[in-house]
């Protein structure tokens, strides 16, 4: 039971943290649930994020396999709601509002002063998730393949994930 | 009867919302959670609801995102609840983020019964190695997509810096982090009387692109 309590509280608080969207946390829920709480193992928390990025809709849907790691059905739909209820309501009602700020000039002071920090936060999240899963030269090299296709071409992002999903498989060992 | 008309036929309002039933809204948003993969879910919305659905003008769509990307929480699910909002408010909003939610969250359900935390084959292992191998390319193109115009500013450049730093290097915690940070940045942009805030027709350009983002 205390443990539902601490999931809850812990992606509740990862909830109204996500500025910028699901890649700014990545540090916090790794610290979270790897070293403060230690109910993952850093390569279970990899692989839980991997799992998030092979499945359609948001990636942060990984939370849903961390809860339900941890307490099964029960503490897949408590992290769940834990995770998006929160700034759901945020949202409806802060939408709602909007409308009476909409000519306020700290909006935009807001809007370009967050973003460089949501900028720096996703930063953190791709090297946390870079440390965890590059550690030889054909992970180096998925990476960096799928970086400059990306950059070159429009391609579906999610197809270059699931390849270089496979071609570690064929290759690594 | 005529007087008794529904006073929308008479009203000339702004352009007329399309009417949507809510299980209509519904099955839109439950088609777009199971066809948008790889982190492209805000690209995919704009596709279909914008010019497939004609739900609303591009502009629209895009002072939803910007709405989005301010607030805490996943861009992808801000702007359900935004847009199912508009359309059949608060029940609305509800349904869209269910949509949006269901099919991912049976796929990544199902594979957490599968994964268990052990892996009883090692080639799974090595196909979620390169899965996150992936992702973090992914993630560096989202990352210089979205921050181009910041990168080559110094002032943003510092602040992605000191960002970075105060998280992954002095690894302090994420609220303590933008409780420094933030009010310094956002401080640096305060309004001036007489200035303009550099980057806005930067920011409308890129969205208009239609970059995909998280």
């Amino acid at each position: 039971m205390n443990r539902l309590v601490d999931m809850v509280g812990v992606f509740a608080l990862l909830s109204v943290l996500a500025i910028g969207g699901g890649t700014p946390i990545l540090p916090e829920m790794q610290y979270l649930t790897v070293e403060r709480f230690h109910w993952l193992t850093d390569r279970q928390f990899r692989d839980i994020y991997s799992i998030g990025q092979v499945a359609p809709g948001p990636n942060m849907l990984m939370v849903l396999v961390i809860g339900y790691r941890l307490k099964g059905a029960l503490g897949a739909l408590a992290v769940g709601l834990a995770f998006f209820l929160p700034d759901c309501i945020i949202t409806l009602f802060a939408n709602r509002l909007w409308e009476r700020y909409r000519d306020s000039p700290w909006r935009a002071s807001i809007h370009y002063g967050m973003a460089p920090v949501i900028i720096g936060l996703m930063l953190s999240g791709t090297y946390a998730i870079a440390v965890l899963s590059i550690h030889n030269l054909v992970a180096l090299l998925i990476a960096a393949s799928t970086l400059s296709i990306l950059m070159w071409r429009h391609v579906n992002p999610g197809v270059l994930i699931v390849i270089g999903g496979v071609l570690y498989a064929l290759l690594a060992h | 009867m005529d007087l008794e008309k529904p006073s929308s036929e008479i009203k000339s309002e702004p352009p007329a919302r399309p009417q949507i039933s809510l299980r209509g809204l519904f099955r839109i948003f439950l088609t777009l959670g199971a066809i948008s993969f790889g982190g492209g879910v805000v690209a995919y919305m704009r596709e279909y609801l914008v010019r497939g659905q004609h739900w609303m003008e591009d502009e629209e769509f895009l002072d939803a995102l910007e709405v989005s990307e301010t607030l805490p929480g996943l861009n992808a699910i801000n702007l359900s609840v935004i847009i199912g909002d508009r359309m059949r408010g608060a029940l609305g909003a509800a349904l869209a983020v269910v949509g949006m939610t269901l099919p991912g969250t049976i796929v990544v359900l199902a594979l957490a019964v599968l994964w268990q935390g052990e892996l009883h084959f090692q080639v799974v292992g090595y196909f979620l190695t390169g899965v996150a191998a992936a992702a973090v390319g992914l993630l560096v193109a989202l990352t210089v997509q979205l921050g181009h115009y910041q990168f080559r500013r110094l002032i943003d450049i510092t602040l992605i810096a000191l960002t970075f730093v105060a998280v992954s290097v002095l690894h302090l915690s994420l609220p303590l982090a933008l409780l420094l940070i933030a009010p310094i940045a956002i401080w640096l942009y305060r309004p001036i009387v007489g200035r303009v805030n550099p980057g806005v027709p930067h920011f409308r350009r890129d969205l208009r692109r239609g970059w995909f983002r998280h």
